[in-house]
Formats: C-alpha cells, sequence, structure tokens
C-alpha cells in the first residue's frame, strides 16, 4: 500500500510539473461527484492532460486521485446548470460515468470541448499505447508480444498434419489484406483453388480452418458470404469445400451455417452477395442461424446501458427495460449458434464452415464460443488469450472501428467482442467448476479492449497492425494479465471437462451486474465467495509446503532429537489468517436505501425528498454522522477507482496500482 | 371414516416413472395412507421413491380408452404428480381403473383436514423417542438465555397462559415490566385477535426494541385504549421517540377504520411517529407465487417472454419490498437508535416477516444455525404464523384459494438474498433453506403443524410428533446445512435492495433443472477445498472454534513446533 501510495505520488507530481510545463487545462475547486457510493462530493482540481482526465481532491492528507484515460470516454455531456455550477457527465466505456460539477461557465465548456476533442482521436499516434512506456526495455518489449504464439496453438490442436497445412499465399496479404498472414487450408487444395475461392467470397476471405479437432479430425471453418447473387457459382469455392469436407475422413457431409437472420441473407442476394446454394455444392448442410446484425446490437446495447444506468428503478422498471433491451435476447442466439457448432463437432463428428456478412464479426463470436464449448484449453486463462489472440486478433476483427478508437463512423461501433466476453460469462455462471478464470478476467480484458493501453486491440487487421508497426512501438497486454493471474483464478476450477452442454432456457442469462454496474459498489455483494476460497485454498497451499519442509526436517533430526520430541509447546504458526478474507468493516456496515425505491440516493437527500422521511430523519443531527462515518472508506474507494481497472466490490483497495496498465505511473 | 378406506388400488405394477434428468424407470406403484412409493423391480439394490402424499400439490390424469375397451386391451393412464416442492412426476399405469383408483386416492389423501391423521403422527423413526423436550426454547428459555440484556425493564408475563387473551400467541410473552397483567389484558381487547404488543426482538448495543403486534380496533368513532397507549409508552420509556411501521398503505390503514381496525392515531401516541409500508398480502402473495413457478416451469420461452413473465409475477418486487422494510427498522434501531413497533393488520404474516428479516440483518446471533432456528420458532411458529392455512397449498394447485399465502417462502427468498450478498456471514446454507421450503408444506415433522401452540396443546403435536429444529441440529446431519465459508461477523449485514442486486432464487425455483445440478457441483468442490484446509489446518483450528485453537494440539502439530524452534 506504502509504495503504491508513494508511486502515485511521484507520478502525480511528475504530472503536475508537466502540466505546467505544457499548459494543460487545470481547473480549480471542482466538485465529484462519486455516484457510487451515495453521491458523497468531493472538492478538487481537475487536470486534462493530452492522455488522461485526473481528478485530485484536496483537504484530506491522503491525496484522492482519479485517473481516466481519455481513450475510455466514450461521451462528455454537459448538463443543466445548478446552484452548485455546470455539471459536467462523462461516460466511459467501460460503463463508469463520472459527474464533476465546475463552478465557472467558461471553465466547464473548456473541459467539455478539450475532452471531447481528446477523447476521439483522429491518428493512430494519439492512442495512449504509444505513449506508454513501462520500465521495460527493447528486449522485454519483444518478449511481451512473443507471449503468444500462435504457432503453438496450431500444433496444440496436432495442426500442420497430413490433412492440413499452411498455405504460403497470403504471406504478403495480397489475396486477403484482413486475413493473418498464415493460414491452414486442405492440403489437397492448390494455389489457384484458393485464389479462385477467394474471388468468390466477400473481401476475399476465402474458407480456412479456425479450430480443428484432433480426437475426430472435424473442424470449424470461417469465411466470408459466397458472392453468389441469384445464381453465381464458382467452381474453386465448390472444390474448396470439398476439400474441407473430405478432410474429415470421418464424415459424408458438412454442415455450412450462415448465422445471419434468412431474410438478410437474402436481401445480400440483390447485392451479387448471398448464400450457397445446396445444389451446386456436395453433400453440404446449409443451416441459417438468426444473429442480428452490428447495428442491432449496438441499438440493443444502448438500451441495456440506460437500464443499467437507472438510479434505483422498480423491480418492474428494471425487468421490463431489461426486457425491452432484447440483450438477453441476442446472447442466446450467439449462444445457441455455438452450441450447434460444438455439437456438430463434438458429437457428429462433422465439419463446419461458418460465416456471416464479412466474416469478422458474427463468425468471430460463434466460433470462438463453439470452441470454448468444444475445448477446455478454452476455459483456462491461457487459452482463452489464445482464443483471443487467433480468432479476433488475427482473424481481422475490426476492433478500431467496433470499439470506436478513433473518430470516425459511429455506424461501426457494435459490441460485438463484449457480446463474446458475456456469453463466456454466461457460461461460467451456468458451470462454476468448468473456468479456470473468473469474472475479474473478463472484465479486465473487457477493459483493456476500450483502453488504447496496449497494441493488441488496435487496429483493424493483421496488416495495419504491421504497417503502423504496433509490436515496436507498443506493449502486449497477455504478459500483464499473466503476471497478474492469482486475481484471476477461480478457486473452484476443475480441469478436464469435455464439452460443455449449456443450457439454453431462457431463465438461465442473467444479467451481468459485475460488469454494467461495476462501479456501483453498493450494488455488489459485500463479501465475495471466490476471494474467500481463493484465500483458503492459498494457504492449503502454504501449509502443505510447510508441512513438507517439515517433514524434511523431520528425517534429518529424526534420530537425534527423537526423545525429546513430545514436549509441550505452544501454536503451529501465529498467523491468524486463516479465513482472514478481508470483511470491509464500513462496507458492510453501510446502510442502503430502503425508502420507497423510487428515489435513489443517499438517505440526507431523501430528508429533503420525502416528507414521510423528512420527519423521520431530518430533525436530527445524527443521520449526517452516520453518513460521516462512512466517508473514509468512501475516500479508499474513490482512490481505487483511479485505474479504472480494480474495481470490484471485493477487491480491497490494496492491489498495487502501479501494475495497473491503466494507471499512468510508468508513463 | 378409515384412511385405509381411500385406498381401492394398493398395488399396481408395471408403473412407468419419469421424472426430469432421469431415464424412464419401470417398477411397482403403491399407495399407502401417507405416502407414494416406486420402487424399481430390479432385484439387487432396488431403487425407491418415496413421496409423502402431503407433499402432492397437484394431479393430473388423462386415460386413454376411457369408454371402450375391457382391461385386457391395454388401456392404461397417466398421471402428473405436482408436488409442493416443484417436482413434477409422471406416472404411467396400465389399467383404466388401477388409474383413476390410484388418482383418486392421491386425491383425498393429499387433502386431509385434520390434522391428527397427519403423518408427523405416524412417524416413529428408530433413532428418535418422543419423551423430552419438545421445540428449541421458549420464551421463557429465551429470557433467560439473554440475560445479558438490559431486561431489566422487560418481564416475562404468563397473562396467556390459557391462550384466552389472544389465541395466537404462545402461554408467555415478554413485555414491558411496568405494565401489569389487567393493562395487557385490555390491550388485547384493543388489537385484532388480541394480538396485543409484544417484544420481538432487544438490540443488545443500545436496548432497542423491535415490538410486534396486530392493529388497534379503533374503528370509525376512533376509539382508543388507554392501557394500549400506556403500553407503548413504557415501551420507549418516555424518554424518546420510537416508530411504528405499518405494513399497508396510509390509505389501507384508513380504509381499515370502516370495518373495525385502524391505526395509532398521533395525538394518543405522541411519542410514536407512523410510517407506512405497502406490502402485499395473502391471496396476491400466492398468486405472485403461481405465476412465477407457471413462468419457470417452461424452459421454451423466448428470454422476453420469460422476462416479461417473471415481471408479471412481482414475486421479486415482494423481495424487494420485505427486505427494504426490514432494512428501514434496522436503520431506526441500530443507526438511529429508535425502537420499533410492527404491525399490519393481522399481524400473523408480513409483520413477521419483516421483524425475523430485521433481526437477520441486526444480529449476529440469529445467523448461526441455531440461531437461525430459534428465530423461526421463535417469531414464527410460537408467534402464531397460521402454517396450516397458508400452506395447504401450493403453486400447482387448482383448488380455490383460501387463505393459502407463501408468507414463509418469501422469508426464506430473502433470507437466501442476504446470503448471496453476504456469502461468508450466515452459518447455515441454502440447503437448509431449501429443505425448509420443502417441509413447511409437507413434513415428517410436527414443527408446522396446526396454525397456533393453543392447536398445538389441543391436537397434543408436542406429544405426538417429533420437532423438525431438533433433528435439524442432530450432530450426525448437520454438516449438510452449514455454510463452509462461515465467518461470524457482529456488524449489521445491510442487504442492497436495488433491483440489479436481487436475483431469482434458482436453488428453489429452478431446483429441478440441469442449473441446480452444476450449482450443487460447485457445492461440493467448495466443501472439499475447506475441508482439504480444514485437514491441514488441524481440527481446532477451524473458523468455527477460533478461541479454542491452542487448547488442544494433536501431537503431531506439538511435533513440528518442537521443530520450528529447534
Amino acid at each position: 500500500m506504502h509504495r503504491a501510495y508513494c508511486s502515485k505520488l511521484f507520478g502525480f507530481r511528475t504530472l503536475q510539473r508537466s502540466a505546467q510545463q505544457r499548459r494543460d487545462l487545470t481547473v480549480e475547486n471542482v466538485r465529484f461527484v462519486d455516484r457510487s457510493l451515495s453521491r458523497r462530493t468531493q472538492v478538487g482540481t481537475l487536470y486534462l492532460t493530452a492522455t488522461h482526465t485526473i481528478f485530485v481532491g484536496k483537504g484530506s492528507e491522503d491525496r484522492n486521485e482519479l485517473w481516466v484515460l481519455h481513450s475510455l470516454v466514450c461521451n462528455v455531456v454537459k448538463h443543466k446548470a445548478s446552484q452548485s455550477g455546470y455539471p459536467l457527465f462523462i461516460h466511459c466505456k467501460n460503463f463508469q460515468v463520472i459527474q464533476f460539477i465546475i463552478p465557472q461557465e467558461s471553465d466547464c465548456h473548456d473541459v467539455y470541448i478539450s475532452l471531447s476533442r481528446l477523447s476521439r482521436p483522429e491518428k493512430y499516434e494519439e492512442l495512449y499505447c504509444f505513449s506508454f512506456n513501462p520500465n521495460a526495455d527493447k528486449a522485454e518489449r519483444e518478449l511481451s508480444w512473443d507471449f503468444l504464439d500462435l504457432k503453438a496453438e496450431y500444433s496444440r490442436m496436432g495442426l500442420p498434419n497430413k490433412l492440413w497445412h499452411v498455405t504460403p499465399i497470403n504471406r504478403e496479404y495480397r489475396v486477403c489484406d484482413t486475413y493473418p498472414s498464415d493460414l491452414f487450408v486442405p492440403k489437397s487444395v492448390t494455389l489457384p483453388v484458393i485464389v479462385g475461392s477467394s474471388k468468390f467470397r466477400s473481401r476475399g476471405r476465402f474458407p480456412t480452418l479456425s479450430y480443428y479437432c484432433k480426437e475426430n479430425h472435424a473442424t470449424i471453418c470461417r469465411s466470408s458470404q459466397p458472392l453468389s447473387g441469384f445464381s453465381a457459382r464458382c467452381l474453386e469455392d465448390e472444390q474448396m469445400l470439398q476439400a474441407i469436407m473430405k478432410s474429415n475422413p470421418g464424415s459424408r457431409f458438412m454442415y455450412v451455417v450462415d448465422t445471419r437472420p434468412k431474410l438478410n441473407a437474402m436481401a445480400n442476394r440483390a447485392a451479387g452477395k448471398g448464400y450457397e446454394n445446396e445444389d451446386n455444392y456436395c453433400n453440404i448442410k446449409f443451416q441459417f442461424i438468426g444473429i442480428e446484425n452490428i447495428h442491432v446490437m449496438r441499438n440493443s446495447r444502448q438500451n441495456l446501458i440506460e437500464v443499467s444506468a437507472l438510479r434505483s428503478p422498480s423491480m418492474r422498471e428494471f425487468l421490463l427495460g431489461l426486457e425491452n433491451s432484447d440483450w438477453l435476447r441476442h446472447l442466446k442466439s450467439i449462444m445457441e449458434a455455438g452450441i450447434f457448432i460444438s455439437k456438430a463437432v463434438a458429437e457428429e463428428g462433422v465439419s463446419v464452415l461458418v460465416h456471416c456478412s464479412d466474416g469478422w464479426d458474427r463468425t468471430a463470436q460463434v466460433c470462438s464460443v463453439a470452441s470454448v464449448l468444444l475445448d477446455p484449453y478454452y476455459r483456462t486463462l491461457k487459452g482463452l488469450m489464445v482464443l483471443i489472440e487467433k480468432d479476433w486478433v488475427s482473424f481481422g476483427h475490426k476492433f478500431s472501428h467496433r470499439c470506436g478508437h478513433l473518430d470516425g463512423e459511429a455506424k461501426e461501433v457494435s459490441p460485438v467482442m463484449d457480446q463474446f466476453l458475456e456469453c463466456v460469462w454466461q457460461l461460467m455462471d451456468q458451470f462454476p467448476c468448468s473456468f479456470e478464470y473468473n469474472e475479474k478476467f473478463l472484465i479486465s480484458i473487457h477493459n483493456h479492449i476500450y483502453s488504447c493501453h496496449y497494441g493488441n486491440f488496435i487496429c483493424n487487421s493483421q496488416k495495419e497492425r504491421k504497417d503502423l508497426c504496433i509490436k515496436e512501438k507498443t506493449h502486449s497486454i497477455w504478459p500483464h494479465l499473466w503476471e497478474n493471474k492469482m486475481d484471476f483464478m477461480n478457486p473452484l476450477f476443475k480441469p478436464d471437462q469435455g464439452l460443455l452442454r449449456p443450457s439454453t432456457a431462457p431463465f438461465c442469462f442473467k444479467y451481468w451486474r459485475s460488469l454494467y454496474n461495476r462501479f456501483d459498489r453498493e450494488l455488489h455483494p459485500r463479501q465475495s465467495e471466490l476471494d474467500c476460497l481463493m484465500a483458503v485454498k492459498e494457504e492449503t497451499q502454504q501449509l502443505e509446503e510447510e508441512l513438507a519442509l517439515y517433514e524434511q526436517k523431520l528425517a534429518v533430526l529424526d534420530k537425534e532429537r527423537a526423545k525429546t520430541l513430545y514436549m509441550q509447546k505452544g501454536v503451529l504458526d501465529s498467523k491468524q489468517t486463516l479465513w482472514s478474507f478481508p470483511l470491509d468493516a464500513s462496507l458492510v456496515n453501510t446502510p442502503q436505501d430502503y425508502i420507497g425505491g423510487l428515489i435513489g440516493a443517499a438517505p440526507n437527500v431523501f430528508s429533503s425528498q420525502q416528507g414521510e422521511r423528512e420527519s423521520l430523519f431530518g430533525d436530527k443531527p445524527k443521520c449526517p454522522d452516520a453518513d460521516n462515518s462512512d466517508q473514509e472508506s468512501g475516500v479508499a474507494d474513490f482512490s481505487s477507482h483511479s485505474s479504472g481497472e480494480e474495481s470490484l466490490p471485493s477487491e480491497d483497495s490494496v492491489k498495487d496500482p502501479d501494475s495497473d496498465e491503466t494507471g499512468p505511473n510508468r508513463a | 371414516m378409515e384412511l385405509s378406506e381411500h385406498i381401492k388400488t394398493a398395488n399396481v405394477e408395471d408403473v412407468t416413472l419419469r421424472r426430469p434428468f432421469h431415464p424412464a424407470l419401470r417398477g411397482t406403484l403403491c399407495v399407502t395412507s401417507h405416502h407414494l412409493l416406486f420402487s424399481d423391480r430390479k432385484d439387487e439394490a432396488s431403487w425407491q421413491l418415496l413421496i409423502l402424499l402431503r407433499n402432492i400439490d397437484a394431479i393430473e390424469k388423462s386415460v386413454e380408452n376411457l369408454f371402450g375397451y375391457p382391461r385386457t386391451m391395454g388401456s392404461s393412464g397417466t398421471i402428473t404428480i405436482k408436488c409442493k416442492d416443484l417436482l413434477v412426476l409422471q406416472l404411467e399405469i396400465p389399467g383404466m381403473e388401477e388409474c383413476l383408483n390410484i388418482a383418486s386416492s392421491i386425491e383425498a389423501l393429499s387433502a386431509l383436514e385434520s390434522v391428527t391423521e397427519m403423518y408427523p403422527f405416524f412417524y416413529r423413526p428408530s433413532h428418535l423417542t418422543l419423551h423430552g423436550p419438545w421445540g428449541l426454547s421458549s420464551i421463557e428459555q429465551y429470557y433467560k438465555q439473554t440475560e445479558r440484556l438490559q431486561w431489566d425493564r422487560w418481564r416475562v408475563s404468563t397473562v396467556n397462559s390459557d391462550f384466552s387473551v389472544c389465541p395466537s400467541y404462545p402461554r408467555a410473552v415478554i413485555v414491558p415490566r411496568e405494565v401489569d397483567d389487567e393493562k395487557l389484558v385490555q390491550s388485547a381487547r384493543f388489537r385484532q385477535g388480541g394480538r396485543f404488543p409484544v417484544l420481538s426482538y432487544c438490540h443488545l448495543r443500545n436496548g432497542m426494541v423491535i415490538m410486534r403486534s396486530s392493529q388497534p380496533l379503533t374503528g370509525a368513532n376512533r376509539k382508543r385504549c388507554k392501557e394500549d397507549e400506556l403500553l407503548l409508552q413504557a415501551v420507549i420509556d418516555g424518554s424518546e421517540l420510537g416508530y411504528i411501521i405499518d405494513l399497508r398503505s396510509a390509505q389501507q390503514a384508513q380504509q381499515a377504520r370502516m370495518t373495525g381496525g385502524g391505526f395509532e392515531s398521533k395525538s394518543c401516541y405522541s411519542y410514536w411517529k407512523r410510517i407506512n409500508r405497502h406490502h402485499e398480502r395473502g391471496k396476491v402473495l400466492q398468486e405472485s407465487l403461481i405465476k412465477l413457478v407457471e413462468a419457470c416451469s417452461d424452459p421454451s420461452h423466448s428470454v422476453d417472454r420469460w422476462l416479461s413473465k417473471l415481471e408479471n409475477s412481482k414475486w421479486l418486487s415482494h423481495v424487494h419490498s420485505a427486505l427494504s422494510t426490514a432494512g428501514l427498522v434496522v436503520e431506526c434501531v441500530e443507526r438511529d437508535g429508535h425502537s420499533v413497533l410492527v404491525h399490519g393488520s393481522e399481524g400473523t404474516d408480513s409483520t413477521l416477516l419483516v421483524s425475523s428479516l430485521a433481526q437477520l440483518i441486526l444480529d449476529p446471533a440469529s445467523r448461526t444455525l441455531t440461531g437461525f432456528l430459534c428465530l423461526l420458532e421463535r417469531d414464527w411458529i410460537q408467534a402464531g404464523h397460521p402454517f396450516q392455512q397458508r400452506c395447504a397449498h401450493s403453486a400447482y394447485s387448482h383448488a380455490r384459494l383460501k387463505q393459502e399465502c407463501p408468507s414463509f417462502l418469501l422469508l426464506l427468498d430473502c433470507v437466501w438474498q442476504v446470503w448471496r450478498q453476504f456469502p461468508l456471514a450466515l452459518e447455515f446454507s441454502e440447503a437448509l433453506l431449501l429443505r425448509l421450503a420443502q417441509e413447511v408444506y409437507a413434513s415428517n415433522y410436527g414443527t408446522f403443524l396446526c396454525n397456533n401452540e393453543q392447536e398445538r396443546c389441543a391436537a397434543g403435536v408436542k406429544e405426538n410428533t417429533h420437532c423438525l429444529f431438533q433433528s435439524l441440529l442432530s450432530a450426525d446431519i448437520e454438516e449438510q446445512y452449514l455454510n463452509p465459508l462461515y465467518e461470524p461477523t457482529d456488524l449489521a449485514i445491510w442487504p442492497s435492495v436495488h433491483p440489479q442486486s436481487l436475483q431469482l432464487w434458482t436453488g428453489l425455483f429452478l431446483r429441478w433443472t440441469e442449473y441446480a445440478q452444476n450449482m450443487e457441483e460447485a457445492r461440493e468442490e467448495m466443501w472439499s477445498i475447506v475441508k482439504e484446509h480444514r485437514e491441514r489446518v488441524g481440527p481446532d483450528r477451524t473458523n468455527k472454534t477460533p478461541s479454542t485453537h491452542c487448547d488442544t494440539l494433536t501431537p503431531f502439530e506439538n511435533l513440528m513446533d518442537e521443530l520450528t524452534i529447534l
């Protein structure tokens, strides 16, 4: 804690100095409204630097800081002036909502203009990952990029083998500029067939391997839609599919899964695109799975966010809002697609070709959900990293567009990757023992997809990343997550469970509170089962190690000391940390909002709003005291918010923020 | 009429049983006075299913070939049995007549009216004897056990020892010391059902109390009762302010005056402030449960339809209001240091719900296994929650609703919500809550029989049945009802009541789905982690006995200590 504090302070001072030098925007006497803790406010100074919005509370000895990366800012909204000043709301992509009240209108406007500009960079070079420079040398940085090796992943699957090999055809990204350079295709297909097939597919994204099942040779392949129009055919493309089917010696047909609703696919035919005609391809079974497009998903997500941000809604408002957002329905459709494919591969031993329109959104979702269901490896920490690197990063999911890293087309933004992470969460909820990682891992990944802190999720394809020299100029997130893996472990994990067969009953799809209300601490459980179990498990291991040590010593001393062994003496080990999950006393002892549930705020706010309540508490000086006693915990929480990373309710703030990616201390 | 006269066909062979997550089984079906017994026909280690007939909420029969062919031609019928613990079974019974006979036996025997005919009066396991004390504690014992409390202002009154003052109260109640029995009698006459204000809980930290009662019978003429006013004044000792949490909306409370009920007016009870919090009761709650169970029983719904049905059932809204009112009571008592009187109209349902939930939040003692069961005994069974009326039927029944109301189930759900938010704070486990949810509707034990202590005495429940709570605490079966992660805390555990924080109790409502099975696996894993830890740490240093951990060391630990100091 101490070290963290020092480094933070140091970070702040450097920053202050540089802020003065560079004349970054500084506003005094700004009030920060902590929405997560019953709207407590704090007065301090607001700094806008090139990379962060920083608020430093004044008064108390412990300096409270709030750091928000500009890349995490989704939008900035000015609200109507109130008595105390001009409110400014900053909505972040990680669902944090920050509220400042700025005394002067001109200051408020300046902040608004600057922040709006800063949060919408026009060039990649402006992103934080290009200026983020931890104390790591060149060798370390290169090492960080070598942490995951897709070649090793394919060989883990058992590739290359006598049926599948890497084709050099896309080495220079000439055939398909959104695909990676190394692609697995059946050995039997020739280069002209690949080229021919790619010309018949949207954006040249020809069918290629995504997952290979060693046990039965069935594969999941992916592509974009064929340019079939109403009647066009392509011999090479038909040969390609035939070759994929033949590469699975055990089966006599393959599935072609179009993840779009049938209507959408048919509409595409008019534009010269479309879907495979079962009559033209030998032995394919064609299947539509109606997952909606990115625009529908974007709207749905927007509605969901509005529901999650309601302050103390009634149960009815919340459930109806959840229903009307349609979000869980969309998740269910993605999950069902994944289940269909995983069953085809594992139970029928049949290969599947998956595509949507371009093959980088729904296709990526469905392939990766199916992989998680199929292969226990993807339910481990490293496995999930590899899966994301393979199915999403390398296969050209357009992170920059979908996450809105740069100022650009709002219509390109869509929470496609978020939906995958949420599908994994829904699975974790159904199978609490099947995943090595916990939900904090998913939330952390989610945060970094948007934070632009590391280079992994920048750009739209491997080629763009290469052109931008991402590996030379930025750092990779994965080793960092790996270092902190103890935070991400699921104590209940039992390895080696085969195919997951999740239920798709409607009640199995739940609202992901830990993500959408991540920063509303009062909504979360006050104690964490998983943290407690993890502590218990760690201690068991520690004790076992000690035991082993003692047994060694015992063996050595056995002869000499045999007679004196049974003397009386104390305790095994003076640590009283056995069940020492840090029960946050102040949190446990915080009254919630029990009034009406119609208006949500601290009790003291109520006293002026609700008659009955006013008569109850308004006439006593005691009431605000109760809140003050909480103030300390509020302050502690406040500082842990700064990272934008470590804010799950159960996490204690002892964690070193220095190790946290969004902390700017290494800058 | 003898029970056995209801049984026209006692045995049927070749019955096929279907239940969730198991392959269909063929075997013999047998109906007895209190049970439905199915056993498969395999000779070695035959598998049996024993269902209390009382547990059956509804049966649906469909008979093929109702008219026409004789039995030899292979007519058969299917009975769908829907249990009060939400399990649904199907029995295919060869022979139309047998099928109808069995169905009518079940219908008759599952709805016995007379208490003494019910199974608890016949349940005689070999390891239990009927002699000895019944129940965990009485009000007198509670008063004695908790002597550390500031009882100087309180006394045990036996004014109700013959149940004449209040038929639904126990023989003994705790009341202010300065109020004599005569005043209690007067106050009882002024309260519906004679339920005058009695103490439910006294907060150790500041001596503030939670009282409960029924509504005052002020009526349209604004009647007063001096003794009732004195009684309440004695509660707060004249020094401070108390709060009356009226579990009806202000409008409902006003309307109650038309039918003879009413509320404590400000002018007559000047030291008390009234707060109205609307709570649904009776039929509305029962229908809410029925709708919820209906929504949960169809996994083929779309997500949208599910959410709208869940919302429409309003069950979570009821959970929400129960928890928030309990939270409000705790705020008054713990944070602001005021005594509270809770009542609705009869004072037998939401009153008990709110006062017992508030205790769970406030009082570390009621979060232990024993403490929780004592709380239930004190605040529900002895306090006269009419279990027999409320739990006659559950969510599947087609019978016309009379007095059914799942107040107790709602309590269990709320406790579950608290546990989800404070997974370390309760000593007991979800399994205990599930067991109670089952026992309250159909039980081998006499604990939930009858509507109040008076009826229990008249029926001889304590002499002729076994006590569930005692059996739950017996050493050999206790473990599954314990929370492996329990770590006592002295603080109040304030639950969040935001809709985002409240969840459907999947363990109960989705009990017979795959979902619950996976949770079971997680629970076992949790236990195995904790057990491994306890093994390593040694039996005496587990969380259960933190104070005694150095008294008795195993020789092995001694031995290791010896080595560390070398």
